[in-house]
């Protein structure tokens, strides 16, 4: 049984299609890595599949249920998680406050409990802030809580990313590039936490990714993506190793 | 510097951070309470015009300043709000109704205003807003059967439940006490789970949308809240100037609320406040510079026997006295604050809070931010 199936995904912008036909599925506690050259459609499948754009044709079906005309706010509180590659972070708030956002999709307060703060609002909030307090525990991000995002280093803000991604209590997480932009050595931790983030949380991933040594740290399979087709399916060594992916990135 | 130790999460919930935070608020408290008893009538009246703009202000800037939804027409909620307190007052309303009617009327508008603000932003939507604001404007000179058009309508001064306030220093306590419970009100749900979901909004939509914040739902109800603010600072707004009349609301006093908060800095309550001080109090400032200027540059000339600056000191009221001077400050005062401070008043404020309590280590960099050009392909 998987976690997250699509069927015959396609989208076309004008005569273009960004996607064609993508059939793939992923099971429960694997990640599962998307790899492809520029514009092969990978961070189009993720606006897919978090519904920011509309899919021409095709199905997708997160645990049993079938999401392709759920409406783009509603996706969070299925337990679906996102970051995004160009960082989109709320740069003039705190990182505490962003990560807290991330919690709206578990949010019971009316609007008019909330105007006059009722003590049950408060309690909610000291809930999401402990909610919150474990993933900033989990990411090392103690000394940044009370800094305002636009003051923040790069390395940091896509560490945020993924802690806002963390905070939603996502089953299924989907990282855009979580390496693009970072150092080797924050690579390193990325990939650790990646992995952490699959064992001891037990969160599914679905990443984009170009960097081959993370992907072949961390997934358990890998689809190769090329002009919005799939190319090949499979372990990371398979895939590297498979002509068309060769001939994908090298041309021939 | 005073080091905060935090050992609880509702330290970041409350409303003062601290005791000594507290302190100064109380002592601000008593400061403007003791006011009325000590100043002339003149002053306190003019002080209520600070309390009514605050209210404007913070209608404003939770739209502007935290949701990142422009709008020129909030002269028209405003007016919307005058008219309709008016209306249900001289038809025989209780106060207290004739407020919640005028309340209820402006949020109903604000949420019709507000539908196309879900599919348009920044200057598309500041011209939607703005064309509002005329279509309202000509309903007031037309719908003469409620607003009575150019022959204006009266306003009686307050009386609530047989309280009646008809001398200056009551009315500065009735605005006071409804500047107040706005800024709590606003407050609770800044720091509540809608206020973080506008400030999504303003700073990323996409991002928003996928932590779960339905945008249709959150910007109407910035409108909302923001006209429903707005109605409420037009019942008093009507009280204090006593006489409605369509020529009140128009386009510039819209500009010179959208002036107030970025003067007084955007996203922050506080710098609703000081753009309130700034824009209520400039008017009396200039009034009295006209007169006391070349009153006190005679008097130097005569002391020192100099007469060119007897002369100058004329020439400075005489150019104060013209029409249009007024307008020309305003404009002049926002240009450099939006180049020389882009924080406002509020920034500056801490800026110079910083500078004193990390005497002597003050670094002017503390508030550079780093430029970033990262945000390539935004989706919208």
């Amino acid at each position: 049984m998987s976690l997250f199936q699509a069927e015959n995904l396609s989208i076309n912008f004008g005569g273009i299609k960004a996607v064609d036909g993508v059939t793939f599925d992923v099971a429960p506690g694997e990640v599962f890595t998307i790899i492809g050259p520029n514009g092969a459609g990978k961070t189009t499948i993720f606006n897919l599949v978090s519904r920011i754009y509309e899919p021409s044709g095709g199905k997708l079906t997160f645990a049993g249920r079938d999401i392709t005309n759920v409406p783009p706010h509603l996706i969070a509180s299925l337990g679906i998680a996102r970051t995004f590659q160009n960082i989109e972070l709320f740069e003039h708030a705190s990182l505490l406050q962003n990560l807290l956002l991330a919690r709206h999709a578990h949010k019971r307060s009316s609007f008019w409990s909330e105007l006059l703060f009722l003590p049950s609002v408060r309690r909610m909030e000291m809930e999401h802030r402990e909610a919150v307090e474990k993933v900033i525990d989990f990411l090392d991000l103690q000394q940044y809580r009370d800094n305002l995002i636009v003051n923040l280093p790069y390395g940091v803000r896509k560490v945020t990313e993924l802690a806002r991604a963390l905070c939603t209590d996502p089953k299924l997480l989907l990282l855009d590039e979580p390496s693009s932009g970072l150092n080797v050595e924050e690579t390193e931790d990325m990939a650790f936490w990646i992995q952490d983030i699959k064992n001891l949380l037990g969160i599914t991933v679905l990443m984009v990714e170009h960097d081959m040594s993370l992907v072949s740290a961390v997934s358990d399979r890998v689809m190769a993506l090329n002009y919005g087709r799939p190319i090949a399916t499979g372990t990371p060594a398979e895939v590297q190793a498979h002509p068309e992916v060769v001939r994908a990135y090298l041309g021939g | 510097m005073r080091f905060q130790f935090k050992t609880s999460y509702n330290q970041d919930i409350r409303l003062f951070r601290d005791k000594v935070d507290g302190f100064w608020y109380a002592l601000l408290a008593v400061a403007v309470v003791a006011l009325p008893l000590v100043l002339d009538d003149y002053s306190v009246g003019e002080i209520s015009w600070v309390f009514i703009y605050g209210i404007c202000g913070v209608s404003l800037m939770v739209l502007v300043g935290y949701t990142g939804l422009v709008s020129l027409g909030h002269a028209a909620f405003l007016g919307i709000g005058a008219y309709a307190h008016a209306y249900f007052i001289m038809h025989g309303a209780p106060w207290i109704v004739a407020v919640i009617m005028a309340v209820i009327i402006t949020t109903a508008c604000g949420l019709i205003v507000g539908l196309p603000a879900l599919r348009m932003t920044g200057i598309y939507l500041a011209i939607a807003t703005l064309a509002f604001s005329v279509i309202i404007q000509e309903v007031f000179s037309r719908w003469e059967s409620v607003t009575h058009g150019f022959a204006g309508m009266k306003v009686d001064s307050p009386n609530i439940f047989g309280w009646a306030v008809n001398d200056g220093r009551s009315f500065y306590f009735l605005c006071l006490f409804f500047m107040v419970v706005v800024l709590w009100l606003t407050r609770n749900l800044l720091r509540a789970p809608t206020g973080r979901a506008w400030i999504a909004i303003r700073d990323s939509e996409i991002a928003a949308q996928s932590m779960g914040v339905n945008l249709a739902i959150y910007k109407s109800m910035a409108f909302a809240y923001s006209a429903g603010v707005m109605g409420l600072a037009g019942a008093l707004f009507a009280h204090k100037i006593g006489y409605l009349a369509p020529d009140i609301f128009t386009i510039l006093l819209s500009i010179q609320f959208l002036l107030l908060v970025i003067v007084g800095g955007l996203g922050s309550l506080h710098g609703a406040i000081f753009g309130a001080i700034f824009v209520a109090l400039l008017p009396p400032l200039i009034a009295i510079l006209r007169d006391s200027i070349p009153d006190t540059m005679n008097q130097w000339a005569d002391e020192t026997g100099i007469t060119p600056i007897g002369l100058l000191g004329n020439a400075i009221g005489e150019f104060l006295k013209k029409p249009g001077v007024e307008a020309g400050i305003f404009g002049l005062i926002l240009v450099l604050v939006i180049l020389l401070e882009p924080l406002g008043m509020y920034g500056r404020w801490l800026k110079i809070k910083l500078f004193f309590s990390t005497f002597p280590m003050y670094k002017a960099s503390t508030f550079k931010r780093q430029k970033s050009y990262m945000r390539s392909e935004r989706l919208r």
